[in-house]
């Protein structure tokens, strides 16, 4: 069924409801940490099977739901046009709505997830896309992409780009991106700008025969996606190298289990066999890294992580608690304390030799 | 009045500048600031009081000169003038004009009196006070220059002249004084000024500040207050020293004449039982002596003496307090004033009553200590607070119950609300001469307290109302907006006709909604109630609209079952989603609908409470 089909049998759920002299409601998972379950199939975290209702009983689920159906209409007009909008666009458009305008475009992201859950189909379906650009990646590997010409441009992620690598469209899907040639052996997904430059500077794509991928903090779906399909496709293994605190596990959290946001598309968007590599909090004490003390809401996010599903293994659980224990956190930067090639010529060739990869 | 008394009897002994110096706090001299705020109340006290014994409404114009580092103060009224033999009395002489045994609820009981303000003013400056007085058309008017010599306590002259003067009949005193002037501050000539006008709405004052700055407080009434009345003193009220005088000045020949001509509430009857009781012989009042005295007043104690009367009191009324703090407080735009007067009471033989009132919400400060604005005869006290009956009663009040915070149920509370609390009397006690703080005085306390209590809690259930409405009305744009919105917005995307809603809206709402507005409007309050039936059945109730009084009625609609002296009856009977409008105009000023219901439960309604009073 079309995503327009799809969307229209929200409206119709509405429409009856209030025909029958129903109070028109939806149902909708509960979308938090307390309803993700693991997906043994997919291998993954998905939400499980609590559900709430939005229902016009209440002024904020009325609220909801006119919102909903405007934002629906939109679409609507946007696929039956062929046009395609930002977040940040539906955000400002609704303030011709009236009453169903949005308070704030975090509101209307929202909503737009709630679009995906309830249709079981994309964003990019709705012709939304969000304004961030992809990440960067360098590394042996041919692409060849759709331009918005039409044409099919072949491009080497080492030898037809400069020194910022290639940029990660928005759609990363096979229509527009299709994987032609790949010498790399593995993938490495750094979190800071910082410290992929200083890979690329250093070559350690070439050194490592690696793919760098810059995940600019948390990474944009397209990022993921990008990951997954070079896992799934090209069978290439996935580390994930960040700072050492606990929004970066988040960050692999995300892509390797599924963030809570978007729990609902995680077999889309998830690599389960992505593998951490550092910083550890064992790093930290192994190699003696220059550190800061944890905040409270380090402490905080620390301890909520202890009871998030994602991270019950035996890793996570000893390196969180050995954290709490030595209350510090460390940049991936820090490891410059021994020198610009200390990270590439002995960190990193060390943490994969330990994890069994070639450096 | 003993501080009186004493500066009477110490007048031979001592110059009356040592005196002043000596006494310059009680008097209220105490600070530069302080000094020229009692120069200005002296002087405008003294114009109110003038124009209102004289019928006229006030016209009071205020002007502070800067000259180096003195300050010139112009008071002017359009009262009736005073005669030219008496303005040396009357600003050159201290204590002049007091009558002691004849007691009247008047500003000029308040202060030492302008006298005061002359003193001050040669005392710092070396200047004399300049008079100016007219006493009506075709008069001339005329100007002195005057000193008090401070050996005699007598005026004297050293310069007079007539001059010609536009203004139909008044007077203007100038004078030069060291002091020191503020802005912006609780204790200042403004704060003094706009609480007068408060209180005295039907005074237009203008006033000019140093710095050229014009302030305008505009007339609210046409209306002059009622004019209290001078009664004799009451024996339970009476001390020595005034009694002795009372007994020194009477032409009566037997002291049983002389207590039931002298005092009020004494019959003849009376007045032998009293003497009998003192175990003196009825003689001739001059005949006693400070003992005997002493005895008299002990018998006064010793008699059922019926209280003095009350009607002598000029209270300012509900209505025109609330005028006053409306019109004052107007760039605040609070929410809610409600008002209290209460019926004069009695303590140790004098007369006096309390009024209050609270001025609630809007701009007003909501994290601050709320403001007091205390008055006695109309004149607003700025000094002392924390020493005054009024801050005590206050206190006492727990404020919590009334949606106010006060930390642990005591002290002075905190939030958006203005309190104000007059006490009207003929004989107020201050707790000094400086009269800036009214006595503890437990019948005073408890009237402030009762009347504070009832303004209060007018304020409670306005408060309580408007929360209930605020949050039916979510539910009232939920399904005047959102609904039908949703059901128009849906229709449109599956392409079938709007769906009725009217049952969603049933289920949803589930109440009787009652709404409301007045409009105010030349003197003229409309007032208009919609009612709808949200329910799923037909409901069938009476409506009750609380009135000021039947009289005042002009006009309703529908035909209602009756009107009562305070409320409209109305039969209300409606299907499920009808509506109805009833309206009534009356010749009134009117804040605030009080609807209640009969036949239906309550908890089914929103906007009306439970009729608790007869069918």
């Amino acid at each position: 069924m079309t995503a327009l089909k799809e969307l229209k049998k929200i409206a119709e759920k509405i429409y009856e409801d209030l025909a029958k002299s129903k109070i028109p409601s939806i149902k909708i998972p509960v979308r938090a940490k307390s309803n993700i379950i693991f997906d043994e199939g997919y291998r993954v975290w998905k939400y499980g099977e609590q559900k709430t209702t939005r229902s016009a009983v209440s002024l904020a689920g009325a609220y909801m739901l006119l919102r909903t159906i405007y934002t629906i209409d939109f679409i609507k007009e946007m696929i039956e046009k062929n046009k395609t909008s930002t977040l940040r666009e539906l955000y400002y458009i609704s303030e011709g709505w009236g009453e169903a305008k949005f308070n704030s475009q975090d509101e209307s992201d929202k909503l737009a997830e709630d679009l995906e859950i309830l249709t079981k189909k994309l964003r990019e379906d709705f012709k939304l896309r969000p304004e961030e650009d992809g990440a960067r990646i360098m590394g042996d590997i041919v692409i060849e992409e759709v331009t918005r010409k039409g044409e099919k441009r072949r491009i080497h992620c080492q030898d037809d780009v400069g020194d910022t690598g290639y940029g990660i469209p928005y759609n990363v899907e096979k229509e527009k991106i299709r994987f032609i040639e790949v010498n790399a052996d593995k993938v490495i997904a750094v979190e800071t700008g910082g410290m992929f430059d200083r890979l690329v500077e250093n070559r350690f794509d070439e050194k490592s025969n690696s793919i760098l991928v810059h995940l600019k903090g948390q990474p944009a779906r397209s990022t993921r996606r990008f990951i997954k399909r070079l896992n799934e496709e090209l069978n290439l293994p996935v580390i994930v190298f960040t700072d050492g605190d606990p929004w970066s596990y988040r960050i692999y959290a995300s892509i390797a289990y599924g963030a809570i946001k978007t729990a609902h598309i995680s077999e889309y968007l998830a690599t389960p066999s992505a593998q951490f590599l550092g910083v550890t909090p064992s790093d930290i004490l192994n190699y003696d890294l220059p550190s800061d003390a944890l905040t409270q809401e380090d402490i905080n996010a620390l301890k909520a992580e202890l009871s998030d599903p994602r991270f019950q293994d035996d890793f996570w659980i000893n390196e969180i608690k050995l954290q709490l224990e030595i209350k510090k956190k460390a940049e991936q930067q820090a490891l410059a304390k021994y020198g610009l090639d200390y990270v590439t010529d002995v960190y990193l060739p060390e943490k994969l030799a330990e994890m069994g990869y070639d450096a | 009045m003993p501080i009186a008394e004493e500066l009477a009897k110490k007048q031979r002994q001592i110059s009356i500048a040592e005196f002043f110096e000596r006494n310059k706090q009680i008097l209220g001299f105490d600070s530069l600031t302080r000094a020229l705020i009692t120069c200005v109340k002296e002087a405008v006290d003294n114009s109110l009081d003038a124009c209102e014994e004289a019928g006229i409404l006030p016209d009071i114009f205020i002007k502070i000169e800067e000259h180096g580092d003195e300050y010139k103060i112009i008071v002017e009224d359009n009262g009736p003038g005073i005669i030219k033999s008496q303005i040396p009395h009357v600003f050159g002489r201290l204590l002049y004009g007091s009558r002691f045994h004849y007691l009247k609820q008047s500003r000029g009981q308040q202060g030492i009196g302008i006298s005061a303000a002359v003193l001050y003013s040669q005392l710092t400056t070396g200047k004399p006070a300049i008079i100016t007085s007219k006493i009506g058309e075709g008069f001339p008017a005329h100007k002195i220059e005057l000193f008090i010599d401070t050996k005699r306590n007598f005026p004297r002259i050293v310069r007079e002249e007539m001059v010609h003067w536009k203004k139909r009949s008044g007077t203007k005193i100038e004078l030069f004084i060291k002091g020191k002037y503020v802005k912006n501050r609780k204790q200042s000539v403004y704060e003094y000024l706009k609480s007068t006008a408060i209180v005295n709405p039907h005074a237009f004052i203008k006033f000019i500040e140093p710095d050229g700055n014009e302030i305008i407080f505009e007339r609210a009434s046409n209306k002059l207050p009622k004019q209290p009345k001078e009664i004799k003193p009451h024996p339970y009220g009476i001390e020595l020293g005034t009694l002795l005088k009372m007994i020194k000045e009477t032409k009566t020949q037997k002291l049983s004449s002389f207590l039931a001509k002298e005092f009020s509430s004494v019959s003849l009857q009376k007045a032998r039982e009293i003497v009998k009781i003192s175990g003196l012989n009825d003689k001739s009042p001059q005949e006693i002596n400070i003992e005997e005295a002493k005895k008299l007043l002990e018998a006064f104690k010793k008699v059922k003496i019926i209280a003095p009367p009350t009607d002598c009191l000029s209270p300012i009324g509900e209505a025109l307090i609330k005028k006053g703090l409306r019109k004052e407080t107007m760039q605040l735009s609070p929410e809610f004033i409600s008002t209290d007067t209460r019926q004069p009471s009695v303590f140790s033989g004098i007369p006096f009553m309390v009024e209050t009132g609270i001025v609630y919400g809007g701009n007003l400060p909501k994290e601050e200590r709320v403001e007091i604005l205390r008055f006695a005869n109309r004149v607003p006290l700025l000094y002392q607070e924390g020493d005054c009956v009024i801050t005590e009663a206050i206190k006492n009040i727990d404020w919590r119950r009334y949606g106010l915070e006060q930390k642990g149920g005591k002290g002075l509370p905190y939030g958006p609300a203005i309190i104000l609390v007059h006490v009207a009397s003929i004989n107020i006690p201050f707790t000094s001469e400086s009269k800036e703080a009214i006595a503890h005085v437990e019948e005073i306390e408890k009237e402030i307290r009762l009347s504070l209590q009832q303004c209060a809690r007018k304020m409670r259930a306005h408060l309580s109302k408007k929360a209930k409405k605020e949050k039916a009305k979510n539910k009232f744009l939920l399904i005047s907006k959102i609904l039908p919105e949703l059901a128009r917005k849906s229709a449109e995307i599956v392409g079938k006709p709007i769906p009725s809603i009217d049952d969603v809206i049933t289920q949803i709402m589930n109440i009787v909604w009652i709404d409301d507005d007045i409009i105010n409007k030349d003197g003229i309050a409309e007032s208009k109630i919609r009612i709808i039936n949200y329910k799923r059945k037909p409901q069938k109730f009476i409506l009750y609209a609380e009135i000021p009084s039947k009289e005042k009625i002009i006009e309703v609609f529908p035909k209602p079952i009756e009107i009562k002296e305070k409320v409209i009856k109305w039969d209300v009977d409606l299907k499920p989603t009808e509506k109805a409008e009833f309206h009534f105009k009356i010749e009134d000023e009117f804040d605030e609908n009080n609807l209640y219901v009969l036949g239906i439960d309550p908890i089914n309604v929103v906007g009306a409470e439970k009729w608790e009073g007869e069918e």
